[in-house]
């Protein structure tokens, strides 16, 4: 998932990008004024992400990106909360590169998480400082003060001031230590655990929001390339004047080829430059281009399975081991035995990849659909001979993401054409150029094995081959890492005598990426699965198999196994291994689906549940399955523990939508290559969900005590099981190949 | 050619088999309209076109001469949201909110043509319209509730 670059930042000159002001709840313009002044002009500054301006206003610099996950509302209401500050008086300043604010990686479901701490400290100790000026002022004590929406209040008068009448005289004042500050108590607070309204939400619905293939600039050319279909292949000829002669075309130029290890690197191939985006569509047609593939041109998926099948079957790479699962399994009464296979998926967000380049001299300015600006810094730099901390990247909004938009190769390019053209260029993937030139989900096999002795689990054996995500960056690496098998695999947290984690050799022959909940999406479907088959064939209820298996009330850490286990990089005291929440979590979900009620003949209800990115999701998904095979959907249920809920709305809105997604995954997705070239080009052959397969879907946020959690992934890992664990039981039909496909059709 | 796009009246001297999409996002600056496809597929380009929706990726400009072409800029009646706006609103709809002025303008096109509709023409109407993020029940109940059904 993170893959760590070197980082290292300065902030270039920003230039407002004025998003409309809003309507209801808004995102107000950003002006200049307002941007010179949080960054160094006068005002009350008590953080990196906080300035407050003399006339009161509240600057917000939230660092973090928006991709629909709502990070970019939820991070301002930890602010606003701790400095009881008015909503409407927020401006909520874009993202834009500088290692100031520390990880921009917009990734990993981290936002919140990471940064919940620091955003309340930025907002109380601004609320102290305000404080204190106004007691001294007033010549009473802190304690005769306090501060209520935008208010100061003197509690011995009961006279009242704005913010703005003491934030010259607050500035003076040095910033509290951390140590000395108090937040909130929970029935205390006024944004955080409240639905606060997606700050975009005016843009969006009236069309004038800003996303990365929406920048303008003045003078700017359209661009867009012919690449190598084969990633390392070679562009070896092409009719520049074809292209250019077609109307609107302006300039055709050759893009740096591709030296393996991919990374974040463009791909190469040649640009063309356009007065409009159409006319470079059509110039790039006339090129007629033609490649050598390289070295990846023999990637045929089909043989691939075959080869990952091989691994499974070879050697073992062991990732954790208790017990003698061997001898379990040779004295068991019964053994479960299943092979799971899930190919290649990709995320094809709604907005295919965009980024703006300009340069002012030797200034260059970028605005870029990017879930991370220092990585698209370092990865510009390379191109441009300038430190990435010279190079200005502001994030726009993005159409979507999911894992994406963290690779910058798009934004590298338009860097490259800017400075060639000496005029700001965008460059336009189409969604061809998405499909066809994507960092892909992995193809996974699996094998699990499961020991059954006097009607308990005694046992279990689960054995994952896939190319790593690190092939994408060493060209040495072969078969899953440490950090994706702890996705799911590592951290199983059974409470059995005998468990064994291990790994098979493959290597990648396209650029592997992190999708939505990375690793969990073949890992949770796997081990979700294997739970239901043990149940079905022992006789018992799912959910009481699962229960039996998580055991007794306690924190797992798999480093107890010798595991090597990152915990989605947060420490694990803080963030356990609970299997008492994984329980209670199950258990809800199972009440709200009533699961395990007798249902009509062709229906079903499947359940499963999964911890990732610290948080706990349970899901219950029901079907129809009629005598034709034809799958329907009608309902899901997701039970969720991310600890604090900062906004449970998006919360809610993120599990609904990692249900259409998982179920995109389940039923439909399938990436696949023929002679080294991805065949899947647009949504035709590359399907999602649509309304009509999407069910209604319920959610409940568990009441707890616990700092926040992920939100925007672990939606996504225990929906498929509980989908193909629900065709089971309202077919008899047992899924394990992804996608479902046509599997059901009789 | 001439042309109407949210009451305005445009010229348009080049090619009549530029897409109408294009001529909106790159030379009439108005970026409402999505590009998410290019192939009628996904919908986030969805206008109106003499009042019915259309994908305007798939729409010639010489198919709109004379016409009257309604973008999502151009739905709200000055600052007056339309129902359906408002309804997204009241529903928190948007994720990333990409999809979100294409689902608009299909939904808006459904309503004018059938005030009342079913779940079934919902979904049918809609089925053009691809959300990634998921947000397909809220768009339901916001239509419904426009619809009347709420």
């Amino acid at each position: 998932m993170t893959v760590q670059l070197k980082k290292v930042s300065r902030r270039g000159v920003l230039q407002g990008m004025g998003a409309a002001a809003g309507l209801v709840l808004m995102a107000p313009v950003v002006s200049k004024k307002v941007i010179a002044d949080a960054h160094g002009g006068e005002g009350l500054k008590s953080s990196v992400y906080l300035m407050i301006e003399p006339d009161g206003t509240v600057n917000i610099d939230i660092h973090r990106v928006e991709m629909g996950q709502g990070s970019r509302t939820g991070l301002p209401q930890i602010i606003a909360d701790e400095l009881d500050a008015d909503w409407n008086r927020i401006n909520f300043l874009p993202a834009y590169g500088d290692k100031k604010f520390g990880d921009q990686n917009t990734d990993g479901s981290t936002s919140i998480r990471m940064f919940f701490t620091a955003f309340q400290q930025a907002g109380a100790a601004a609320r102290a400082m305000l404080v204190e000026a106004a007691a001294n002022e007033w010549g009473v004590a802190v304690s005769d003060v306090d501060a209520k929406n935008h208010q100061l209040i003197n509690k011995v008068t009961g006279r009242t001031a704005d913010y703005a009448e003491f934030v010259a005289a607050a500035a003076e004042l040095p910033v509290p230590e951390a140590s000395m500050l108090t937040f909130k108590a929970k029935d205390m607070r006024q944004y955080i655990g409240r639905p606060v309204r997606n700050i975009y939400m005016n843009d969006i619905i009236t069309g004038s929001s800003m996303f990365g293939q929406d920048v303008r600039r003045d003078n700017m050319l359209f661009a867009v390339a012919a690449r190598p279909r084969v990633v390392g292949g070679q562009i070896t000829g092409y009719d520049r004047d074809a292209a250019l002669a077609v109307d609107g075309v302006v300039d055709v130029v050759d893009l740096p080829a591709l030296q393996l290890p991919a990374l974040f690197k463009p791909l190469g191939g040649v640009a063309v430059l356009a007065t409009n985006t159409w006319a470079a569509m059509k110039g790039r047609e006339a090129l007629d281009a033609q490649f050598e593939k390289g070295e990846n041109a023999g990637y045929d998926t089909t043989e691939f399975e075959k080869t990952l099948w091989q691994s499974i079957d070879g050697k073992d790479t062991n990732h954790l081991k208790r017990g003698d699962v061997d001898a379990a399994l040779a004295s068991a009464d019964k053994v479960y035995d299943a092979d799971y296979f899930v190919p290649h998926q990709h995320h094809a967000p709604m907005e295919p990849p965009a980024a703006t380049a300009e340069w002012q001299g030797e200034d260059l300015k970028m605005w870029v659909c990017c879930q991370d600006p220092q990585t698209v810094q370092q990865t510009v730099s390379a191109y441009v001979g300038k430190q990435p901390e010279d190079i200005y990247v502001e994030a726009t909004l993005l159409g979507g993401a999911f894992g994406r938009k963290s690779k910058p190769d798009f934004a590298a390019e338009a860097a490259i054409l800017a400075r060639h053209a000496g005029r700001p260029v965008k460059m336009v993937w189409t969604r061809e150029d998405d499909m066809h030139h994507g960092y892909y989900h992995t193809i996974a096999a699996q094998r699990v094995r499961a020991s059954v002795k006097d009607g308990k689990v005694t046992g279990w054996k689960h054995k994952a081959a896939y190319p790593s995500i690190m092939g994408t960056f060493n060209p040495a690496a072969n078969g899953p890492s440490g950090f994706e098998i702890g996705l799911g695999l590592t951290d199983i947290p059974f409470e059995i005598d005998n468990l064994q984690v291990d790994a098979g050799d493959a290597k990648a022959h396209v650029r592997i990426g992190w999708l939505r909940s990375v690793a969990n999406i073949q890992q949770a479907w796997a081990l979700g699965s294997m739970v239901d088959e043990i149940a079905a064939g022992e006789g018992r209820r799912t959910d009481d198999l699962w229960m039996e298996l998580i055991g007794s009330d306690r924190n797992v850490n798999p480093a107890d196994d010798g595991a090597q286990y990152g915990n989605y990089n947060a420490p694990i005291e803080a963030h356990p291994i609970s299997t008492a929440r994984m329980k209670a979590t199950l258990q809800k979900v199972v009440e709200m689906s009533g699961y395990g009620k007798e249902m009509p003949k062709g229906r079903g209800i499947g359940i499963s549940v999964h911890r990732s990115f610290v948080t706990y999701v349970a899901s219950a998904v029901e079907v129809e399955v009629t005598d034709d095979g034809e799958l329907r959907v009608p309902r899901a249920w997701m039970a969720v523990d991310c600890g604090l809920a900062v906004n449970p709305d998006r919360v809610k809105a993120q599990m609904e939508g990692a249900v259409v997604f998982a179920m995109s995954i389940a039923k439909h997705g399938a990436i696949t290559a023929e002679n080294g070239e991805i065949q899947q080009s647009n949504y035709d052959t590359y399907p999602v969900c649509r309304m009509d397969e999407a069910p209604h879907v319920e959610v409940v946020i568990m009441d707890v005590d616990a700092p926040p959690g992920g939100v925007g992934e672990p939606g996504v890992p225990p929906v498929t099981a509980a989908l193909t664990n629900a065709i089971f039981a309202a077919s008899g039909k047992r899924i394990r190949r992804l996608p479902i496909g046509e599997q059901l059709y009789t | 050619m001439k042309t109407t796009i949210n009451g305005r009246s445009v010229e348009f001297d080049g090619d009549g088999e530029m897409p109408l999409l294009w001529f909106l996002r790159d030379i009439q600056g108005l970026t409402g309209s999505k590009f998410g496809c290019g192939a009628g597929l996904c919908g986030a380009c969805t206008v109106h076109v003499d009042g019915v929706a259309v994908r305007s990726c798939q729409t010639f400009m010489a198919d709109v001469e004379n016409a009257n072409v309604t973008t999502i800029e151009g739905l709200s009646n000055g600052d007056t949201l339309h129902a359906l706006q408002e309804a997204w609103i009241k529903h928190d709809v948007p994720q990333c909110g990409y999809c979100q002025s294409g689902q608009i303008m299909q939904a808006a096109s459904l309503l004018s043509e059938n005030p009342n509709p079913s779940d079934e023409d919902i979904d049918e109407a809609m089925y053009g319209n691809i959300c990634r993020c998921g947000t397909y029940q809220r768009i339901k109940a916001a239509i419904r509730d426009v619809a009347g059904g709420a």
